[in-house]
């Protein structure tokens, strides 16, 4: 056994990162949050459940997932080394695996024959029915109708896993609402099932939790970087911010060093068609402090309290919250967080899938975007690590249709120009 | 401050000791603010304030996850028809006009913070509110919001649940100034076939060594069988998506009501 869970100073005893974070559920599940609690602090330092986690994450998932100089990406922005931490590499394509499998082995190990979760892009959906099927767990998913449309891909993996997908219709038919179904069935079956959470987002203790599973990607990212660079902190870290979770497991290890050793630490926020244009899922920078499944966070509201519907382009971003610790350490100067459109996005993954071979998932293709805009303005001995979420296989039929290829195009495509991108997205 | 705070509180004990003094359970009927329109809802409030000892209405909200949905498709439709918080509360300012029944408002914690807790408080008092339910605010969560109910001579009631445990049924009952809120099932609001009262009363006898209030019980009770079995136990029945479901189907929401304030008599 080699695997330990970190032990970060946050949050404190009722859950909050700062005034973020919380419990704000109905109060049959605060039991329920509480036994989890109890059993996943049990299970952080149990030599048998980490040895097993430990095992399944690097049989299982492919980890550690490699630490990749992306050297035509540096060398077309001209500044800083680009890294890529391949997260793409893991099993199911994505960081989502790493916290599926690990919530799924703390249902086993509470007794829980049923877990069910929410999902966006699929991502995660994908992620804990391969974590059902291997632990022999029923899994039901929720999924908003309009994701569903948008990865289809997803659906019939989630199926072939043998877990069932229901539709989300209400609201915007999007992760929010599936989000809220999810929870409603936890309310009502709580007793005997375990909601497997896929981002840093919900009531106390999932936002801990989630960070604490996905924390290895920072922590491998250390060691890796000092094999390569001979030091363990990056001067910067880029990552995508739908709920969170991959960009908190990637900041964490760094977030709580001292300040003057502390890379710079900066999240991708979805901005859609335009953080002014009102449609984008920009929580930090269009939105302000509400409360949504669970804790408190920057939130998409109108001053009515209603939450307004996020937009982008990619599904896994299309969530109006941000994760607690994240407003924290906006509202701390710990990170940054930018917005990065849809069309800069598709730029973002033109840009590494010609450069590099590698097609990134539209999430990460955020990270990129911003990576190479940032890497322009540093020097060539400066490093800045992105994280790589997760690969493109889910997200290329959407991105066919946005780049306007007719459905009967040949095989043989000639190469896609970009004006023809802006024109579909800006339209 | 006593002097304030006590009006709301006052007001809802009140209502629950005449419907005692009656042999009945308090009937406490829920419609969702601006349901089925904003200019339908008064009439449908009117029907059910005629015959409530007390009446809660909804806050309409975009994400209300601990309702079923009915109750939550009545939320969709009084959004889309432009009602909303500062709204919701302006038709209990009406309503205030023409009935003296006590009106409690159950609205989930993030209206509350988007219109600014004081302000909320301001304008639910001065709106006539007597109380606030809220579903996704255990009471120790936020302390803040319930002082300032208190300053604004607004009562709070917190729910339990039959997954509750002796020391959160405690707690909870503790921090609860107008009526304790019992939720029948594991589960969201929504009428549900098949009554059983199940785990109802184990759940009262634990909260009756707690609470220094009124016990209401509510989700799930849609007729008045129902209703007749949670009267045997509770000092009060809520009694919601039945009502939604009236109005939706075209019935005679005050006929309804009678048959299941009917059942509210011991
Ligand atoms: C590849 C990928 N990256 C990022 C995300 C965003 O989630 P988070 O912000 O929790 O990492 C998702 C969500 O589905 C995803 O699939």
């Amino acid at each position: 056994m080699t695997l330990t869970l970190p032990h970060y100073p946050m949050p404190d005893d009722r859950g909050r990162f700062g005034r973020f974070g919380g419990r704000y559920v109905p109060e049959t599940l605060i039991p329920a949050l509480d036994e989890l609690d109890t059993a996943y602090r049990a299970a952080k330092t149990d030599p048998a459940f980490l040895s097993e986690l430990d095992r399944l994450l690097r049989e299982f998932v492919n980890r550690p997932s490699p630490l990749y100089l992306a050297q035509r990406l540096t060398d077309h922005a001209g500044g800083a080394k680009i890294y890529l931490k391949r997260e793409d590499f893991n099993y199911t394509g994505a960081h989502k695996i790493n916290n599926c499998l690990a919530q799924a082995l703390l249902a086993v190990r509470m007794g829980k024959k049923r877990v069910i979760a929410e999902t966006g892009a699929g991502q995660h959906g994908v992620a804990s029915a391969t974590a059902a099927a291997l632990l022999g767990l029923e899994c039901v998913v929720y999924m908003g109708a309009e994701d569903i449309r948008r990865q289809s891909l997803n659906v019939f993996r989630m199926n072939l896993l043998g877990a069932e997908v229901r539709e989300v219709t209400s609201g915007t038919s999007t992760l929010k609402d599936a989000t809220n179904e999810a929870i409603r069935d936890w309310v009502t079956n709580v007793r005997d099932t375990f909601y497997i959470l896929g981002s840093v987002v919900g009531p106390h203790p999932y936002p801990a939790m989630v960070r604490d599973f996905q924390a290895i990607i920072g922590e491998e990212t250390k060691w890796q970087l000092r094999a390569v660079e001979g030091r363990e902190a990056p001067d910067a870290i880029v990552a995508c911010v739908g709920g969170g979770s991959n960009a908190i497991g990637i900041f964490a290890p760094y977030a709580y060093l001292p300040k003057d050793q502390r890379p710079r630490l900066i999240g991708t926020e979805a901005a859609g068609e335009g953080v002014e244009t009102g449609r984008h899922a920009a929580s930090v920078a269009g939105g302000r402090v509400g409360v949504l499944h669970g804790s408190m966070m920057y939130l998409m509201n109108d001053d009515e309290g209603q939450i307004v519907p996020p937009h982008s382009i990619s599904a896994g971003l299309d969530y109006p919250g941000i994760g607690p610790e994240h407003c924290h350490y906006s509202e701390t100067g710990v990170a940054e967080y930018v917005p990065v459109t849809d069309a800069q996005a598709l730029e973002g993954l033109q840009l590494l899938t010609r450069l590099e071979g590698i097609i990134p998932a539209l999430e990460s293709a955020h990270a990129i975007y911003h990576a190479v805009e940032l890497a322009r303005t540093m020097r060539p001995e400066q490093v800045i690590v992105v994280n790589l979420s997760g690969r493109g296989d889910k997200d290329v039929a959407e991105v066919a249709r946005l780049l306007d290829v007719p459905k009967d195009a040949p095989t043989v495509t000639p190469a896609i120009q970009k004006p023809a991108i802006q024109k579909e997205v800006l339209a | 401050m006593t002097a304030v705070q006590s009006r709301g509180v006052a007001r809802i004990h009140a209502a629950f000791e005449r419907a005692r003094a009656q042999n009945r359970a308090a009937f406490i009927p829920f419609m969702t603010g601006g349901y089925p329109t904003a200019e339908g809802f008064p009439a449908v409030a009117d029907a059910l304030l005629a015959r409530a000892d007390l009446m809660e209405v909804g806050i309409p909200y975009s994400d209300p996850l601990g309702d079923g949905p009915t109750i939550q498709r009545a939320s969709e439709q009084a959004l889309a028809g432009g009602t909303s918080t500062r709204h919701t509360l302006g038709l209990i300012k009406e309503l205030r006009r023409r009935h003296d029944t006590p009106i409690v408002v159950m609205t989930y914690v993030n209206p509350i913070y988007a219109v600014g807790p004081r302000e909320f408080m301001r304008l639910a008092a001065d709106a006539g509110v007597d109380g606030l339910i809220l579903p996704d605010l255990p009471p120790d969560q936020d302390i803040e919001i319930a002082d300032l109910a208190a300053e604004y001579g607004l009562a709070v009631t917190f729910l339990i649940a039959p997954t509750s445990t002796a020391a959160r049924v405690e707690l909870v009952a503790k921090a609860c100034t107008g009526f304790l809120y019992a939720v029948s099932v594991t589960g969201v609001t929504g009428a549900r076939e098949g009554s059983a009262l199940g785990e109802v009363p184990a759940m009262l006898a634990l909260a009756r060594q707690y609470a220094g209030v009124p016990i209401a019980v509510g989700f799930g009770v849609n007729d008045a069988a129902t209703a007749r079995q949670v009267a045997e136990v509770a000092d009060g029945v809520v009694v919601g998506s039945a009502f939604i479901n009236a109005v939706k189907n075209g019935q005679d929401v005050g006929a309804v009501a009678d048959a299941i304030a009917a059942g509210c008599q011991r």
